[in-house]
């Protein structure tokens, strides 16, 4: 064994193990950077909302640790607790070497951050480019680098049950705002109440708040970050959400993220903005209502342009890893074709991919209710717009200064004006 | 070398060099950079430049913050008064012998026990507005016709949270005063007894004095814990209905953990520490004369 590494070793009984499997397999792997001996990673990533997602994503991984001899351990905490986390590495200068965090993280922090432009360049020109919002969360435009890998949207749809829906006397999710209501109160009108959340819920009551108010062409803050949101556009909104919220089941403005899951499988409520989990767990646990649930496109707003809102998350690795060519290596390996088919296939499109080519993956039209995910990022929305990512979009989105504007005007009565106003403050205490 | 341990001006110091060490590096220190944070623009992962009062100042005229002071104190106020009076309660029931009273007093220490997260998880779906049992209940009783927004509406959720709250000290509070309760002297009840006092009076004249130690040493522990609660909250409402249940942990968490605002969340951090030295202040002085 003189003259050869570990490592080395590694790579090679991989590569020999590969050409024996096939020929088509046998070119030996070829990183982008060359690795750096003895490296090894830690990834922290969020729970996958649906459990085919982790275990797909792990042997992605165990595919990366024999292609290239780099060990990679995987640590996993529930979504909203890997923001804190991630703030705790930035601060300290240590920790897990690529974290997998949401909207904004890495403007929080872009200088502490590992350039991993080759790699973004390298998997834009492949895949058929990056979706524009997706781009925005990854490029710093400051710095003029990408600061982030692009992973891709768990997408916002429109989850309802097709019986009550034409039992209301309609046969579709209309696409447009006025119907959208007239539906609500039809379903309202014959039991079958709708459910979106109004509490400190960071994923569903930001995204359908979001989503409503730039359908009317409301923004927080214009292009230049100054604030503007009391508009005519947000006062729009504001009554809008008022009416869609008396077509709701009572006790919507205490609901957090898992409400609306538990109150729509529990045949509690009719329709809902969500991830595609919801259909996802009745095809598996809930067969009696899985036949009668369906999705479709978020409505469209006065502005005309689709506006949904959703989660995204990106993946970065902090400077103080000491093996970045390895931890860049491992998220293009991650985002390749080879990787991305079978894990987007595996949790049936709950992640959409942030580059366009994935789109023509096979899983899109499997069926007719996994193909209004495939979309979701196109022509939308980041945190922040029309302004820019970055702390203050991210302290806006975590104080829950919009989610807060919607429940004033529909839980406390406030006029649309007055809720405008109070979020108006809000926002200049955190634009300046 | 033995001698020159010998001298107590060497030996001392050097014996209570560690707990120095452990309490200045765990205590003392970050407490004096959680006052520094609050003086200055620090957000995640940079260090920032020193502003002086600013974020004090800013935090002064914030009605979110405000809001979060105010109901700090109102939760801990109410949720102080309650767990007296129903510890106290408590204890005088179980200060009696009945079959089973050993069972009795273990089964009470449970809410106590239990982790915060899995009590505050099992409350939220009691109170929730579609699921909550107790709603269930009195909808089948007849007494209300639908469900309860226990969490959903401003004093309903703050009221809520300040019974899950007492729920879950109360065995502190019971157990403390039935320990108070035991440790009056037979002798003196008896005597009172035969001067013809009835048990209010006991009660009042004897047992209650006898208690006031105890009674302090609770409340000024238990408000320490209370005003810097914070999973109990974080889990059931995060702050919700539209900050109506923000107090000062929650928002300080929000402000600079999830929102990166560092030095704004240290700054509310610190409006506790007052509070906490009186509440210090009292429990220290209270432990010192009981003993």
């Amino acid at each position: 064994m003189t003259g050869i590494s570990r490592r080395g070793f590694v790579q090679l009984s991989a590569a020999a193990s590969l050409a024996a499997s096939g020929p088509a397999l046998a070119a030996p792997y070829q990183p982008l950077n060359p690795i750096e001996k003895g490296a090894k990673l830690q990834l922290l990533r969020w729970t996958g909302f649906i459990n085919t997602d982790d275990a797909v994503w792990k042997k992605n991984t165990e595919a990366f640790t024999r292609a290239t001899g780099v060990p990679v351990q995987i640590q996993e905490l529930t979504w909203t607790d890997v923001q804190p986390k991630s703030a705790l590495a930035a601060q300290i200068g240590s920790g897990p070497d690529i974290i997998m965090g949401w909207y904004d993280d890495p403007f929080i922090y872009p200088e502490k951050l590992v350039d991993v432009s080759d790699v973004c360049e390298h998997l834009g020109k492949t895949q058929g480019g990056w979706y524009p919002v997706a781009q925005t969360y990854g490029y710093d435009q400051n710095l003029k680098r990408w600061i982030a890998v692009p992973i891709g949207a768990p997408g916002a749809a429109v989850v309802y049950r097709e019986s009550w829906i034409k039992q209301a006397g309609f046969d579709a999710i209309p696409k447009d705002y006025d119907n959208f209501l007239k539906l609500c109160r039809a379903l309202k009108k014959t039991g079958h109440p709708i459910g979106l959340a109004l509490g400190h819920a960071v994923g569903d009551a930001n995204t359908w708040c979001y989503s409503l108010l730039w359908g009317f062409g409301g923004q927080p803050v214009d292009a230049e970050n100054k604030v503007a949101i009391n508009s005519k556009a947000t006062h729009a909104a504001l009554a809008y959400a008022k009416a869609l919220y008396e077509t709701m089941i009572p006790g919507t403005s205490s609901w957090l993220d898992p409400s609306n899951n538990q109150s729509f499988l529990a045949g509690k409520i009719s329709l809902t903005i969500n991830g595609i989990s919801i259909w996802f767990v009745a095809k598996q646990q809930f067969p009696k209502i899985f036949p009668d649930t369906h999705n479709a496109d978020l409505p469209i707003g006065p502005v005309g342009t689709p506006t949904v809102y959703n989660l995204f998350s990106q993946a970065f690795i902090f400077r103080y890893c000491r093996y970045p060519n390895a931890a860049k290596e491992y998220l293009r390996f991650m985002n390749e074709a080879a990787q991305v088919g079978p894990w987007v296939t595996a949790m049936t499109g709950y992640v959409t991919p942030a580059l366009k080519g994935y789109a023509k993956l096979p899983v899109w039209t499997e069926s007719p209710d996994i193909t209004p995910y495939r979309d979701v990022l196109a022509g939308t929305h980041f945190d922040g717009w029309a302004g820019r990512p970055g702390r203050q979009a991210a302290t806006a989105l975590n104080n829950f200064v919009i989610v807060d504007m919607f429940a004033d005007a529909c839980v406390n009565g406030t006029s649309p004006q007055a809720a405008a106003a109070t979020a108006e403050k809000r926002l200049k205490a955190i634009y300046g | 070398m033995g001698r020159w341990f010998d001298a107590p001006n060497r030996l001392g110091p050097l014996l209570v060099a560690p707990t120095v060490l452990i309490l200045g590096g765990l205590l003392a220190w970050p407490l004096v950079l959680g006052v520094w944070l609050s003086l200055t623009d620090a957000s995640l992962g940079t260090a920032g430049a020193f502003v002086g009062l600013a974020n004090y100042a800013a935090l002064l005229r914030d009605p979110v913050f405000l809001g979060a002071a105010f109901y700090a104190l109102f939760y801990t106020t109410c949720a102080e008064v309650l767990k007296v009076a129903l510890g106290l309660a408590l204890a005088l029931l179980l200060n009696r012998r009945f079959r089973f009273y050993r069972i009795t007093r273990a089964v009470m220490l449970l809410p106590w026990v239990a982790p915060t997260v899995l009590s505050a998880l099992a409350w939220e779906w009691l109170l929730d507005p579609q699921f909550s049992a107790i709603s269930w209940l009195l909808v089948h009783l007849g007494l209300i016709h639908g469900y309860i927004n226990f969490l959903g509406e401003t004093w309903l959720a703050r009221a809520s949270l300040i019974v899950v709250n007492v729920w879950r000290g109360l065995p502190y509070f019971t157990i403390g005063y039935l320990a108070g309760l035991q440790a009056v002297p037979r002798e003196l009840l008896e005597a009172a007894s035969i001067d013809g006092a009835g048990p209010v009076t006991i009660f009042r004249r004897i047992v209650w004095p006898l208690l006031l130690p105890v009674t302090t040493i609770l409340v000024s522990f238990s408000a320490i814990w209370t005003v810097t609660d914070f999973q109990l909250i974080w889990t059931m409402t995060r702050g919700g209905p539209l900050n109506a249940t923000q107090v000062f942990t929650t928002l300080a968490y929000q402000r600079a953990i999830t929102g990166g605002n560092l030095g704004q969340g240290a700054a509310i951090a610190a409006f506790v520490i007052p509070l906490m030295v009186v509440f210090a202040a009292f429990a220290l002085r209270a432990t010192r004369e009981h003993a």
